[in-house]
C-alpha cells in the first residue's frame, strides 16, 4: 500500500514539474514573441491612430502602409542605401575573413615552422583585447589613411578576429596526419591538400565561422558609427540609430519607426527561417568548442 | 616532416599583417595615449607624460556614473541570465513535443539586430504625454501606477536596460545550455535512476556538474560581454547617454573620442585602458574559481 503511495506521489510530482516545464515555456516564447508582434501591429497602424489611442490596442481595425511609405521616401534616411551598404560590407569583410583564417588556421594546423607554437600563444592572448579599446587608434590610423567614409575603412579592422582561426585551427588539428602523408607522397602541394582534402572535411565549422561572422557584421554599430559620416556609406545599424533619434525620440512618430525596424528585421529572420538547422548548430559548435 | 620555414610563415602574414595593424598597434598606442596629457591630434603634440587622464576620468562623474550602471548591469543580469537559460535548457530537455519549435523561437532575438528591437522595447515601455507604452497600461491596471522606465527614475531605466539585456542575450544561453545537456551521457542518469536518486540529486551531483564546464563558459564570457555594453543603452535611451545618466563604460570612451563634447583621445585612451583591466580581473577571478568549482572529463 505504501508502494502504491509512493508511486501516485511520484507520479503527481512528474506531472506537476512538466506542467511547470511547459508553463515557463510557453512563458518565455511569449516574451520572445510580443515585441516582434508588436513591432509589426505598430508599423501598420496609421499615425493618426496611433496617437489618438492614449493607451494603445492591441490590435487595430485599420492598417495601413503609409508609414513604410514614410519611410522610404523620407529623405533623411536612406534606409535601401544602408541596407546594400550592409549587404556589401557583410559579404565582404566575410569573404576576406575566410581567406585569412583559413590560410592561418592551415598554417598553425599542419605546417611546421620555427616560432609557431610561440606565435599562436601571441595570437590567443590578442583574444583578450577588447574591440573597442583598439577602435581609438584605428579611427585616427584609417582617417589618415584617408579611408573614412569608404568601404575599405569600414572592412579592413573588421576581418580578423582570432577567435575564428582559433576554432578553425582546431578543427584541422583534428584531421589526421596519416592523410597529409599519403597525400604527399602522392606529390600534391599544400595548397591543393588544403583545398581538396582540408576544407570540405571541415566544411561545416567553415559554415559556423561565416554564419557567426555574417551576423556579426550585420549588428556591427560601434565602427561604422565612428568612421562614417556621409549619409552614403551608413550601414544599417547606423541607420536605425538616427531613426530612433528623429523619428522616435525627436518627432515622435512611433509607427514609421517600427516600420523601419521591421524592414531591418525582415531579411534576417527570413534567412534565419530558411537556413535555421545550420544557423543553429553553427552557432553551437562555435560555442561548444569555445 | 621538413621544416617549410617561410612556407609557414606565408601562409600567417595576411593575419599577422592584419591583426599587427588592427590590433596590436592600437594597444600599444591606446596605451601610450593614456600617459600622454592633452594629446593633440592636429598638432601631435601633448602636455607631457603622466598620470593625468587618469585621474580626470577617475574623478569624471561621468564616468562614475558609466562605472555604477556597467557593474550593476553586469551583476544583476550575468546571473540572471544564466539561471534562466538553464532552467528553460532544463525544462526543453524534459519534454518532447513542440521542442523544436520553442528552440526556434527562442533563438529569434540572436538573429535580430540589437538597436532595431531595442526601440521596440523603448516604445513598449515609455509613458510620455503623447502615448503610453503598454508596459505601463499593464503596470496601471494591476499595481495603479505607472513607470516611465525610458526617462523617469534611474532605478526604473536600469531595470528596463537590464530586462532587454535578458531578453537579448538569453538565445545564446539557451542554445548552448541545450546542447550541454544533450552532451551528457545517459548512462550516468541510469546508473542513478538504477540506485533511485531523486531527481533533485540527480541534478546537483550529476547534470551540474558534468555542465560546468559550459556553464562557465558562458559565465565568463557573460562577464566579458556586458562590461561591454553599449548598443542596448543607445536603442533604449538615445545617444545622448550621459544626460540620461545610462551611460555605459564603452560608451564613455565612445563620447569622450568622438561626440560633441568629445575629441579627447587621451581621456578616451585611459579609460579605454581602464576597461581592459577590469575585464581582466574578473576574467582572472573567474578562473581562480573555475579551479575549484569546474568539472573536467
Amino acid at each position: 500500500m505504501n508502494y502504491e503511495k509512493l508511486e501516485r506521489g511520484s507520479r503527481v510530482r512528474s506531472r506537476l514539474l512538466k506542467v511547470l516545464a511547459y508553463a515557463l515555456l510557453i512563458f518565455w516564447a511569449l516574451a520572445v514573441l510580443f515585441p516582434f508582434y508588436w513591432m509589426i501591429l505598430t508599423s501598420v497602424k496609421s499615425y493618426g491612430a496611433y496617437y489618438a489611442e492614449f493607451t494603445p490596442k492591441i490590435f487595430t481595425l485599420s492598417p495601413t502602409f503609409e508609414n513604410y511609405e514614410k519611410i522610404f521616401s523620407s529623405q533623411e534616411i536612406d534606409l535601401m542605401g544602408s541596407f546594400f551598404n550592409t549587404v556589401i560590407f557583410s559579404l565582404l569583410t566575410t569573404a576576406i575573413m575566410l581567406v585569412v583564417t583559413v590560410l592561418a588556421a592551415f598554417g598553425f594546423a599542419r605546417l611546421k615552422f620555427k616560432g609557431k607554437d610561440l606565435v599562436f600563444t601571441l595570437f590567443l592572448a590578442l583574444m583578450m583585447i577588447p574591440s573597442e579599446l583598439v577602435i581609438i587608434t584605428n579611427f585616427y590610423t584609417i582617417t589618415d589613411m584617408e579611408l573614412r567614409n569608404t568601404f575599405a575603412g569600414l572592412i579592413l579592422p573588421s576581418i580578423t578576429s582570432v577567435f575564428y582561426i582559433y576554432l578553425l585551427r582546431e578543427n584541422f588539428a583534428q584531421i589526421p596526419d596519416q592523410l597529409y602523408y599519403a597525400a604527399k607522397v602522392d606529390g600534391t602541394s599544400d595548397l591543393k591538400y588544403l583545398f581538396r582534402v582540408m576544407i570540405p572535411i571541415c566544411r561545416p565549422t567553415i559554415v559556423t565561422i561565416t554564419i557567426l561572422k555574417v551576423i556579426e557584421c550585420w549588428n556591427s554599430y560601434m565602427w561604422p558609427r565612428l568612421i562614417t559620416d556621409n549619409k552614403d556609406y551608413y550601414l544599417l545599424s547606423v541607420s536605425i540609430q538616427k531613426i530612433g533619434d528623429t523619428f522616435g525620440r525627436g518627432r515622435s512618430d512611433d509607427p514609421s519607426m517600427m516600420a523601419a525596424v521591421v524592414v531591418v528585421c525582415v531579411p534576417l529572420v527570413v534567412l534565419f527561417m530558411v537556413f535555421r538547422k545550420q544557423i543553429m548548430s553553427g552557432v553551437a559548435r562555435g560555442g561548444m568548442k569555445g | 616532416m621538413e621544416k617549410n620555414n617561410l612556407k609557414g610563415w606565408l601562409y600567417l602574414l595576411p593575419a599577422i599583417i592584419l591583426l599587427a595593424v588592427f590590433m596590436v598597434y592600437p594597444l600599444i598606442d591606446v596605451l601610450i595615449y593614456s600617459f600622454e596629457i592633452n594629446y593633440n591630434m592636429t598638432s601631435q603634440t601633448s602636455l607631457g607624460v603622466g598620470i593625468l587622464n587618469y585621474t580626470h576620468v577617475l574623478h569624471d562623474p561621468d564616468f562614475i556614473q558609466a562605472l555604477e550602471n556597467t557593474f550593476i548591469l553586469v551583476f544583476i543580469t550575468v546571473p540572471v541570465s544564466t539561471g534562466l537559460a538553464l532552467l528553460i535548457s532544463l525544462a526543453l530537455s524534459s519534454i518532447k513535443k513542440l521542442r523544436e519549435l520553442f528552440q526556434t523561437i527562442f533563438f529569434l532575438p540572436y538573429v535580430t539586430n540589437t538597436l532595431a528591437v531595442g526601440l521596440v522595447f523603448m516604445i513598449l515601455f515609455k509613458d510620455t504625454p503623447q502615448s503610453v507604452g503598454l508596459v505601463n497600461v499593464l503596470l496601471e491596471a494591476f499595481f495603479g501606477t505607472r513607470v516611465d522606465f525610458i526617462q523617469g527614475p534611474h532605478w526604473a531605466k536600469m531595470l528596463v536596460l537590464c530586462i532587454y539585456t535578458v531578453w537579448m542575450v538569453l538565445p545564446f544561453k539557451i542554445l548552448i545550455l541545450t546542447s550541454a545537456l544533450a552532451s551528457v551521457k545517459q548512462d550516468y542518469y541510469n546508473a542513478a535512476m538504477v540506485d533511485g536518486t531523486s531527481k533533485f540529486r540527480t541534478f546537483r551531483k550529476i547534470t551540474l556538474p558534468m555542465i560546468s564546464p559550459t556553464m562557465f563558459y558562458l559565465i565568463i564570457t557573460g562577464f566579458i560581454g556586458a562590461f561591454k555594453a553599449y548598443s542596448d543603452a543607445v536603442a533604449l535611451f538615445g545617444t545622448d547617454l550621459n544626460t540620461a545618466e545610462m551611460n555605459t563604460i564603452v560608451g564613455y570612451v565612445y563620447d569622450t573620442l568622438y561626440s560633441q563634447t568629445g575629441g579627447y583621445p587621451s581621456y578616451a585612451s585611459a579609460a579605454a585602458i581602464i576597461l581592459f583591466a577590469i575585464v581582466l580581473t574578473i576574467t582572472c577571478i573567474n578562473l581562480m574559481v573555475s579551479r575549484r568549482h569546474v568539472h573536467y572529463d
